[in-house]
């Protein structure tokens, strides 16, 4: 299966391998028709053009990247390694553990941090096939819209570099976009997967809470974060969730699931499926472009036989604030490990234990993570609990029994995953309520435990690609996955 | 002193369960082991690593709290108490506070001045930390995980004691039912039991609490009861002066024999307590709670019933058997295989008490078998060794348990039982000892026993102390 090529806007790429799809390269290598090693070879040459002006990656493991796709060649010739994605080259989120090779969290704190095991969705990867070619950029613990907070530098947008990627996930959307691997892996707390996704035009999803086991995932807000794919179309995303997907021992909050073959899913067919489109989420604050574009999507699900429907969902305003309240409190306590005893940065002379811990935690995190701990620390003092944790919480409860109602009704929820396109580089640090309040149309799904997909559905007047947002009922990937895939395949036909 | 005073104590026991694996994975709760050797990525803290509940220690909490006749909450859950400290190594500890699984219990104690109820506030499950060593050579501090992680329960009385012995009576009685449920070993000395102690004073018939201060580090009930006795003393002390008792939590010194002020309530920690979102919520069905309490043991009361019903052995042995689940349990193994309850009873409240006394052991490490015991009991029956024999053998079976019968072959001390050859020492021992002999024939009866103890000697131990006296008297 070949697709138009990815690259920077209006650059003519002959037909190559980096034009591959991850299940299509799985198939070429299964036929013969290039090798685990040519495809790493060109994602590592992509990688040495693009990373001055991108910064995907905060660290390539070159040699190791090649050794392991000439191994995994091996393997797929003896018939040893048949897996879905079998030499395909991946990149991996720098907050997922990977044994033995550097997890920053792209943080200065974790700046010579080397995980003794891998997550346990990295491992499920390369049982699967996947190579992993290197860790991406991120904003700083995965705290972070635009991947500008990130201590290895920012990363920049593939479709126009001036712009952000988006974040926190910034660097794996921006390595898939540029073709400078042919999958990855993101963490979604608040939209960090699908936002980016939606700003540098590829396809991200975040699965139903529990469905990918966070053994190995550094956390943020534990309660919220689930890992999922970064892929160039909706057919990878299946194929890699169903992959990633396990029930894992490890994780008290994982949970057995047997529907998970979501690539039976891949139909383009949306007959009689009922879709709610927010009135909520199409207010204030929303630029028109991306209004148009959505709507447009919507209107030709629905020319396509889909019953599309306005609907108020209701407690949108309240997202935010609970949001912010539940995963800085978690993530004020998941930090605190973060103390220079065991591992990490550590400051130099302090004088005595609490100096050293105030030196080192001053020194190696960065501002918008001290701005979550203070946060987080302030809602779950003494006093302070009932009034806004504890709050927080039932409003938590109150949102998705809001969303219940509307899967009582509806399929899926369709919208937009942001109010705007990809803000320029340093718009949104200078203001951090703005860039909270970008995550409006996300974050709702983290607070449910819902599962949702972001897919491109076109761009705005300086060629910014736009993301569409899907949503469904939790454990209900599937009806998602149909819907993508139909707005994925008609888009295409009718251009 | 013209003004009367009560005591008011609550206790905070904690206890290690003696679970094989830790609370939230899989590493071994074994004692000592080289530094970090039982640890993991979970109980070092690692970035990414995730606690899961181990099932024993629900088990265990339940049945304790069933034993303290607490109500089970159904639906608990854990949460974190943040604080930073390098024994701790996520910088939190996962506990229980808003939800413990037990809560309003109870449990009878009897002291001299008779019978009484003391409350049990709750019952929470949480992890230990690890543990701080500081090097002076090279002057600095080193940690080692091997205790972080392993699982306690936290059992909270009511402010319902009076005095140290009311203290001692409930600690005795929670160590018993603990014991007998197998759930610790409840040793004060190595930390498995730990009580905090939080005391006021108040002039007698007053209806208001006073301040009270909470006491650490007591490792054993004679520090207990002499912490208790100095800081009553203290806070009458201040009272009497007209100053005021402070809040604050108190570190007791054994050696000095004194405490001292660790923190005031001004600088108490905000531990930002929440739920874990790490651990799933604890279903605790009614189900479960029945499968635990079908499992409870016979507790105290009811075998020393049983024990009076079925043992003819004194009142007094059956006390001292039952206080302590281990030891009645091998009198009733070692009855089972020999049945000689009396002569089982003795050698358990004889010599085996006395040994462990000796050792500072309790019977929790009683090493030797039922079996082997019932074997020495049936070869002093048999007379094949004499008593005094016997408790040289026993005192090698009881380190060692070695078969008493293999013992006594191996190293020839089997009583001599060939008349012939004793009535030929003891012919030699009456040449030997003119004057004893005619002591003996002119009245002195004591002089009999040193003949038999020269014979005694003369066969290396090996014979029958009563054999010897009949042929003795015999001959003379």
């Amino acid at each position: 299966m070949r697709r138009k090529p990815y690259g920077q806007k209006g650059m003519v790429v002959a037909m190559d391998i980096l034009s591959y799809t991850a299940a299509g390269l799985a198939a070429a290598i299964k036929e013969g028709r290039t090798t685990a090693v040519e495809a790493m070879e060109a994602a590592l040459a992509r990688i040495d053009t693009a990373e001055k002006d991108i910064n995907a990656y905060i660290t390539v493991d070159r040699e190791g990247a090649l050794r392991a796709a000439a191994a995994a060649q091996e393997k797929i010739e003896r018939g040893e390694l048949t897996g879905p994605l079998a030499g395909v080259p991946a990149a991996v989120k720098d907050n997922l553990c990977t044994a033995g090779m550097r997890t920053t969290c792209a943080s200065k704190i974790l700046e010579n941090f080397v995980p003794a095991f891998s997550a346990e969705a990295v491992l499920n990867l390369e049982r699967a096939g996947a190579v992993v070619i290197g860790k991406t950029n991120m904003d700083e613990f995965a705290m972070g819209s635009t991947t500008e907070t990130s201590a290895y530098g920012e990363t920049r947008n593939p479709r126009n570099p001036a712009h952000v990627p988006g974040g926190s996930s910034g660097g794996s959307a921006a390595a898939v976009a540029a073709g400078e691997c042919f999958f990855a892996l993101g963490s979604d707390t608040g939209g960090s997967i699908r936002q980016p996704a939606g700003f540098c035009g590829v396809v991200g999803m975040k699965p139903t809470y529990g469905t990918v086991s966070r053994y190995g995932l550094i956390a943020y807000g534990s309660s919220l974060d689930q890992i999922g794919p970064l892929a160039r179309d909706v057919t990878d995303c299946a194929v890699i969730l169903e992959a990633i997907a396990s029930h894992d021992g490890k994780d008290s909050t994982s949970v057995e699931r047997t529907d998970t073959h979501f690539t039976e899913a891949l139909v383009a067919d949306v007959k009689g499926m009922k879709i709610g489109i927010p009135r909520d989420y199409f207010g204030e604050g929303l630029d028109p472009a991306v209004k148009d574009a959505v709507l447009a999507a919507a209107k030709r699900l629905e020319r396509n036989g889909a019953v599309v429907e306005e609907f108020d969902l209701s407690l949108v305003e309240y997202a935010i604030p609970t949001y912010y309240t539940i995963a800085a409190a978690e993530a004020s306590s998941n930090l605190e490990r973060f103390d220079g005893i065991k591992y990490g940065y550590r400051a130099a002379e302090a004088g005595g234990l609490h100096e050293m811990y105030k030196k080192t935690r001053s020194e190696g995190f960065g501002a918008e993570v001290k701005r979550r701990i203070m946060l987080g620390s302030f809602v779950l003092s003494s006093g302070y609990y009932d009034a806004y944790y504890l709050k927080a919480l039932k409003v938590k409860a109150m949102i998705k029994k809001a969303f219940d109602e509307a899967f009582a009704k509806y399929d899926v929820i369709l919208g937009p995953v942001a109010p705007t396109t990809a803000p320029r580089l340093g718009e949104s640090l200078s203001d951090p309520l703005k860039m909270y309040l970008g995550d409006i149309y996300t974050i709702a799904v983290n607070l449910a435990g819902l599962p949702a997909i972001s897919v491109p559905c076109g761009q705005d007047a300086q060629g910014l690609p736009i993301g569409l947002q899907l949503i469904a009922d939790s454990f209900q990937e599937k009806k998602l996955f149909r819907a993508a895939y139909s707005h994925e395949t008609f888009e295409r036909m009718e251009g | 002193m013209a003004k009367q005073y009560e005591t008011v104590i609550g206790l905070e026991v904690h206890v290690e369960l003696a679970t094989r694996t830790k609370i939230f994975c899989g590493c071994s709760t074994a004692f000592g082991g080289a530094p970090n050797t039982h640890t993991c990525p979970v109980c070092t803290g690692m970035p990414g690593s995730l606690p899961v509940l181990n099932r024993q220690v629900v088990n265990y909490a339940i049945a304790v709290g069933l034993a303290t006749n607490c109500s089970i909450t159904q639906y608990c859950k854990f949460d974190r108490k943040n604080y930073f400290y390098p024994d701790n190594p996520q910088n939190y500890q996962i506990s229980q506070l808003y939800l413990p699984i037990c809560t309003n219990g109870r449990v009878e104690i009897e002291t001299q001045d008779g019978k009484k109820s003391v409350g049990i506030h709750e019952i929470h499950m949480e992890e230990d930390a690890g543990k701080l060593i500081h090097d002076e050579w090279e002057d600095c501090s080193l940690v080692d995980y091997n205790r972080s992680g392993v699982p306690l329960i936290e059992i909270v009385s009511e402010p319902d004691m009076r005095s140290a012995e009311e203290v001692i009576a409930y600690l005795e009685k929670l160590r018993m039912l603990i014991q007998y449920l197998g759930a610790s070993d409840c040793k004060l000395n190595e930390g498995s039991m730990r009580a905090d102690v939080n005391l006021s004073v108040r002039e007698a018939g007053a209806k208001e609490f006073g301040t009270r201060t909470e006491m650490k580090n007591l490792n054993s009930f004679r520090a207990i009861t002499h912490a208790i006795e100095g800081e009553r003393e203290r806070q009458i002390e201040l009272l009497e002066a007209g100053q005021q008792v402070i809040q604050e939590t108190r570190r007791w010194d054994d050696a000095k024999e004194y405490s001292y002020a660790m923190r005031s309530k001004e600088d108490a920690q905000d531990y930002r307590y929440f739920p874990d979102p790490d651990l799933v919520p604890v279903y605790i069905s009614d189900e479960w709670i029945e499968e635990i309490r079908a499992g409870l043991p016979e507790f105290r009361e009811e075998k020393m019933r049983r024990y009076r019903e079925s043992f003819d052995i004194p009142e007094y042995d059956i006390g001292i058997l039952t206080d302590s689940k281990h030891l009645a349990d091998l009198f009733e193994e070692t009855v089972a295989v020999c049945n000689q309850p009396k002569k089982v009873s003795n050698w358990l409240m004889g010599e085996t008490l006395r040994l462990l006394r000796e050792r500072n052991m309790d019977a929790g490490d009683i090493r030797f078998s039922p079996d082997n015991l019932a074997k020495l009991i049936s070869l002093t029956d048999s007379r094949a060794i004499n008593s005094s024999v016997a408790k040289e053998v026993f005192e090698v079976m009881f380190e060692e348990n070695v078969d008493p019968e293999r013992y006594v072959e191996e190293k020839g001390l089997k009583t001599v039982n060939d008349e012939g050859a004793l009535r030929e020492t003891i012919e030699k021992v009456l040449a030997q000892n003119p004057q004893s002999v005619e002591d003996y024939r002119n009245g002195k009866e004591k002089a009999i026993g040193f003949l038999v103890g020269q014979t005694m000697k003369a066969m290396k131990g090996k014979a029958d102390p009563a054999a010897v006296n009949g042929i003795l008297k015999e001959l003379l």
